[in-house]
């Protein structure tokens, strides 16, 4: 059994080059979004926008400007982050989204049918629909390339190392020492993911930011969607007692009053005819 | 800001809607039938029968929906086989989605044969067989069966949506309680709407009526609860769905028809803005969240 294979994203050297996003279109025969024709923000540099089913990758860019000459960049290669505890293989009702060997969590195109419950359980926002395929699509941390010893074509194309790829151990042990050499440079950089005790049980993608997570447009604490099954099943059930009990006891008050109405010699109800 | 605010919308949209209406309806109907069949008399027959005729045909509209909604439809066997390890059953206790499968497609098995024994009782199916789906034993555990998977359908919805990691939906438990009571509030409406048609009398109508204004209480209650759970993410509501959540749902759905039963005033008014309300619930509750990508995306998550 391989070790637990996953990447590490270093924000600080991200240049925004995309370089990721072409590569992961190109090995995984991603179509065009919008036929080919370029579709501008026009409000940042940055086009692509999200995650989606035919953006497996995603060079997040956020824009922090006070003034003309105040301001960063913030780059971002964004990608599913092959949850140790992943939400949308805990939901997924076909069995289309499977754990590897590798401890990366892949959506099989050929069973998922398109249901859509992965999309609103993961609470990163990565899966959408590819609609060449009509099923959920993400990126698959390039299973077929790892089943052959090859790296996944995003970090392999990444030209200043900012996205990097290796076994989970290897690459916590990289980032705890990326961040203390930042720390001693006075930036605040953390980790996001990295711990396997914190959120999800760890994310088998990690980044290093230097922002609130949700700057990057990443949530402070992921939860897990059946998080809410257990209440929302006794509550329920509960509202479902209640009625029951209501449609016997009305059942009940209808038979007293027709048994008041027999002894007192009152004539039967008729036929409806009010509505 | 809420953590559900960075998930994607799963755009269940123009058939889930409809779907969680129709499913709501046909299982708080069948599950009004069934209380009737049990513990009602013969005067209560009539409704009985209307009850397997709505429960059977929602059933069967509710899996035609959920299939077409699908990306690939003729996959939709997937949710119940292993696709690549064909009989085994595929099912997990733990997903609302996959659970709901299995109910649907036993919810829709059970109210066809109870229906099938209704249309035997009206002498519309001669056929002795089906005799023993309207009388005895068997016909009261097969209806049973029906009632419970039609609640469970009713309310499993909500659940559902609270088993995600979207905005308002999975920020409170109380969405599958609010659809059991809207699905019996509806129920009842449907059957005090058809059930005259196959001769009702007073006295069930009557129960039906009085019924559906309890189960609207218990609607506007759990709607309260539900809206105080989400705390923070009520701005959600400054939409134009907080405007349909509190004018059609609360006043036209709930309000009025409570004012309407309150007056003995005719039953299927109050019946039709029942339905209507209940319609809303559901599309009030979807794209309030749905719409919620939008923001979204402008904002580049």
């Amino acid at each position: 059994m391989p070790e637990p294979m996953g990447f590490f994203t270093d924000t600080t050297v991200c240049i925004g080059c995309k370089a990721c996003e072409v590569a992961c279109k190109e090995w995984n025969q991603l179509p065009a979004a919008n036929g080919g024709l370029g579709e501008l923000s026009g409000d940042s540099y940055d086009n692509t926008r999200r995650l989606d089913g035919i953006h497996w990758r995603h060079v997040r860019f956020i824009e922090q400007f006070k003034g003309p000459y105040d301001g960063r960049w913030l780059m971002m290669s964004d990608v599913c982050k092959h949850c140790v505890q992943a939400g949308c293989l805990e939901v997924c009702p076909t069995g289309a989204i499977i754990r590897t060997q590798f401890d990366t969590v892949v959506i099989q195109s050929d069973v998922c049918n398109g249901c859509r419950a992965c999309i609103a359980a993961c609470p990163f926002g990565v899966i959408d629909i590819n609609p060449v395929s009509a099923t959920a699509q993400k990126c698959t941390l390039c299973y077929d390339r790892l089943q052959v010893g090859l790296e996944p074509a995003c970090s392999k194309a990444c030209p200043t190392d900012s996205i990097q790829f290796g076994t989970i151990t290897e690459l916590r042990a990289r980032a705890h020492k990326r961040v203390d050499q930042l720390r001693a440079q006075g930036v605040q950089a953390q980790l996001y993911g990295a711990e396997p005790d914190g959120p999800l049980g760890g994310l088998n993608s990690f980044y290093l930011l230097v922002d609130k997570p949700e700057v990057y447009g990443l949530p402070a604490h992921p939860q897990l969607p059946t998080r809410t099954l257990g209440r929302s099943a006794t509550l329920t059930t509960a509202s479902a007692a209640v009625l029951g009990l209501l449609a016997l006891v009305g059942l009940r008050k209808r038979r007293m009053e027709e048994v008041a109405a027999d002894s007192s010699g009152a004539p039967p109800l008729p036929p409806s005819s009010h509505v | 800001m809420s953590d559900t605010f960075f998930s994607g919308a799963p755009h269940w949209t123009w058939f889930i809607i409809p779907y969680f209406f129709v499913g709501g309806l046909a299982g708080g109907a069948c599950f009004l039938a069934v209380v009737l069949d049990w513990f009602g008399g013969p005067e209560d027959r009539p409704v009985v029968r209307t009850g397997y005729y709505v429960a059977a045909t929602g059933a069967i509209l509710s899996g035609l929906l959920l299939t077409i909604d699908l990306g690939q439809p003729l996959r939709f066997w997937h949710m119940l086989f292993q696709s690549a390890n064909f009989p085994a059953i595929m099912f997990k206790a733990w997903s609302p989605i996959s659970f709901g499968a299995w109910a649907i497609l036993l919810f829709g098995l059970f109210s066809v044969l109870s229906a099938l024994g209704a249309m035997s009782e009206e002498g519309r199916l001669q056929a002795p067989a089906f005799r023993v789906l309207h009388r005895g034993a068997l016909a009261k555990i097969v209806a049973g069966l029906a009632g419970l998977l039609g609640f469970f359908v009713a309310g499993y919805t909500g659940v559902l949506l609270s088993v995600t990691n979207r905005p308002i939906w999975a920020d409170s438990p109380w969405l599958g309680a609010l659809f059991l009571a809207s699905g019996a509030s509806t129920g009842a409406a449907a059957l005090i709407l058809l059930a005259p048609r196959r001769g009702a009398t007073e006295q069930s109508l009557r129960w039906l009526s009085t019924f559906d204004s309890r189960a609207l209480v218990v609607e506007l209650l759990v709607l309260v609860l539900f809206l105080v759970s989400l705390g923070a993410i009520n701005r959600v509501w400054l939409s134009f769905w907080g405007l349909l959540l509190v004018v059609g749902v609360v006043g036209l759905g709930i309000l009025l028809p409570l004012r309407l039963h309150a007056q003995r005033r005719p039953v299927a008014s109050a019946a039709k803005l029942v339905l209507v309300g209940g319609f809303l619930l559901r599309l009030a509750t979807m794209l309030a969240s749905e719409g919620i990508s939008r923001f979204r995306v402008a904002a580049g998550m």
